[in-house]
């Protein structure tokens, strides 16, 4: 018998509850959890998935320190000891060991994507290992996020939530900004005013906590901090962008690089022969799925009110549709 | 999401999602730590306190800081470029005019100064220690309001690239001091304060060239390796000391204090230095 303290509660209100609980030879905490579940509390919310350290969904707080807890032996606590496992405190809790992450993935949302070179079309691009290596490292994260829960720029100031990014996204930015055949130019610029990278002091806790060992503020931080100086605080460039107005032309630049349009419905029109299709007949446009009050998706499967992601077609629209109310004519290909 | 850094302010964009409004779980504790977190920047709180008190002393002596016999030049002291300094261990001329609030080392100590201020690894150390930002990891921060590196004077941070440039040349000069002294009055020899001399600049040099910005001007700002098959020599020897910077920022704290205690002891008569050769 072990003696569990765990922090049961929602958004209104919790407390610490003390469990007595049975633990056998050779098991992790999210055992124990899954037994208080099984023999005394039915009822206690708690996340996981994998049980491998490979999925990121058990992250919790275990005697104050965020860890996995599919990874955190109990053979690595004395006989006698309290353990104590609360749910992540950067993020709004839900239920029990359950918060909402959502943060992090809006912060995800907001980061630039891969942007492949424009000579080249996909199967074309040809790396060498040793320009790869670099941002592979950081391909190993799992998005436990305990790195982001760590971070005490937004642990411990809420109000730095809008400004930071965080770790996690810092690691992004490098491996974005590192790859050989990644085209933008602007990520630097991007990791300092939009992600924040300057709130960070290095005091790397991040890296202290992460589970797959990423060394995220040698190999991504400082390098981010280190780029940022080459285009933000060089004396030399400075001056340069002053003198030759570099700043016009990387706006220009910016404002140019729109995605391709896609194709309108009336280059398609004239490929396709008229048969009894209705070309000019109304499509009845479906309602758009149902966004929270910031305009966007639901963020996590806790919050959302169905199984899966909304549909891009509206709820209420039931497939097949009847091809007859479409303007669409099926190719036959047994004609000819 | 485009954007340049021109036209945006630090800050995020306007529509931004409500992440900031839901309540977090309502824990009491400020931390549930139960180890004994304040340990490590207690120590280094400590350590970074005794060694700043000492090499503050020690510079404001202005005595006891070269071996005439065997031509031994502390670093607290080199270059001594003060006109009170002693003739011979003004390896590189005497021009400053000697003030009591100016150290005979008065070019290159504010530049090591501002070299280890600005390093990435002391200011994890002083941000811990004895800015409490946060103490130790899913400890609070001692402050109610946070603003980083973003703001002056803290974003002058971002320098800490300049003085490594400036520091280079002095750890080369601190070289060239180690090996004037194998040279004493009585021609070449070896004692035990030369090896004190040279272990002190190999980790100089292992400190100074496993600093960040180094691995980043040498390599790390590359986007591709194979196309600078050199630079990435250089790149992967940064990279290989580069995670031991911390402990050679130690060793070389200590290293220093070593030197600098031995040469004093033997200026001021109270050892003899022992001689292997000569
Ligand atoms: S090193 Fe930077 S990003 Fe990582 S936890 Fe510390 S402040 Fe946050
Ligand atoms: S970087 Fe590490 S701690 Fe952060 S989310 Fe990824 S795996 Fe987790
Ligand atoms: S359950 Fe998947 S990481 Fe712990
Ligand atoms: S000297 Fe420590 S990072 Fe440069």
């Amino acid at each position: 018998m072990r003696n569990f303290r765990i922090w049961r509660g929602d958004a209104s209100s919790g407390a610490l509850e003390d469990y007595q609980v049975e633990v056998n030879e050779g098991e992790v905490v999210l055992d124990v959890l899954h037994r208080l579940q099984a023999t005394q509390t039915p009822d206690l919310a708690c996340r996981w998935n994998c049980k491998a350290g490979k999925c990121g969904s058990c992250s919790v707080e275990i005697n104050g320190m965020p860890k996995l807890a599919c990874m955190t032996r109990m053979s690595t606590f004395t006989a006698d000891e309290t353990i104590t496992v609360t749910p992540l405190r950067t993020f709004p809790v839900i239920r029990d060991l359950v918060t909402d992450v959502s943060y992090n993935y809006v912060k995800a949302r907001e980061m630039p994507a891969f942007s492949p070179p424009p000579d080249l079309a996909p199967g074309e691009y040809r790396m060498q290992q040793v320009d790869v290596e670099r941002s592979q490292e950081f391909r190993k994260c799992i998005e436990c996020f305990l790195c982001q829960n760590v971070c005490h720029v937004v642990r411990d100031h809420e109000e730095n939530k809008l400004a930071f990014a965080g770790p996690r996204l810092f690691i992004r930015a490098a491996e974005l900004d590192m790859h050989p055949l990644d085209a933008r130019t602007d990520r630097k610029e991007h990791t300092r005013d939009r992600q924040g990278v300057g709130y960070c002091n290095i005091t790397k806790c991040c890296t202290e906590v992460c589970p797959e060992h990423i060394k995220i503020t040698d190999n991504a931080i400082i390098p981010m901090k280190e780029r940022v100086v080459d285009r933000r605080y060089d004396p030399l460039v400075w001056l340069g962008r002053k003198i030759f107005r570099r700043d016009q032309v990387e706006q220009q630049a910016a404002a140019e690089d729109t995605t391709p349009a896609p194709a309108s419905p009336e280059t398609v029109t004239h490929r396709a022969s008229p048969g009894q299709v209705n070309w000019a007949q109304e499509i009845q446009v479906p309602p758009a799925p149902a966004v929270g009050p910031d305009g966007r998706f639901a963020m996590s499967e806790v919050l959302i009110d169905r199984a899966g992601a909304p549909s891009p077609f509206g709820d209420d629209v039931t497939f097949p549709v009847d091809p007859e109310q479409l303007r669409y004519l099926h190719p036959r290909t047994d004609e000819d | 999401m485009t954007t340049t850094g021109a036209e945006s302010a630090p800050g995020p964009s306007k529509a931004q999602p409500a992440v900031t409004t839901r309540p977090r779980a309502a824990i009491a504790e400020r931390t549930l730590r139960k180890d004994r977190w304040w340990l490590p920047p207690g120590i280094v709180a400590i350590g970074l306190a005794a060694w700043v008190t000492y090499a503050t002393v020690r510079v404001f002596l202005k005595e006891n800081y070269w071996v005439a016999e065997h031509h031994y030049l502390t670093p607290f002291y080199s270059p001594c470029v003060s006109l009170e300094c002693i003739p011979e261990a003004a390896h590189f001329g005497r021009f400053v005019p000697d003030l009591p609030i100016l150290p005979y080392a008065v070019i290159s100590l504010p530049i090591l100064l501002l070299f280890r201020l600005t390093c990435y690894y002391y200011r994890k150390a002083y941000y811990r220690s004895f800015w409490l930002s946060p103490p130790a990891c899913a400890v609070p921060d001692g402050h109610a309001r946070y603003t980083g590196e973003t703001r002056f004077p803290l974003v002058l941070q971002n320098f800490h690239r300049y003085t490594f440039y400036l520091v280079v040349v002095i750890t080369a000069i601190n070289t060239w001091d180690m090996f004037l002294a194998f040279g004493g009055e009585a021609g070449f020899g070896i004692g035990l304060g030369n090896l004190v001399l040279l272990l002190n600049v190999i980790f100089l040099w292992l400190y100074t060239l496993s600093c960040h910005s180094c691995r980043h001007v040498t390599g790390g700002r590359l986007k591709h390796f194979s196309k600078h098959p050199i630079r990435y020599r250089w790149w992967t020897f940064v990279s290989r000391i580069n995670p031991k910077h911390m402990q050679f920022a130690w060793i070389s704290l200590g290293t220093l204090a070593l030197v600098d205690a031995y040469v004093m002891a033997v200026s001021a008569g109270w050892i003899t230095d022992l001689r292997f050769f000569n």
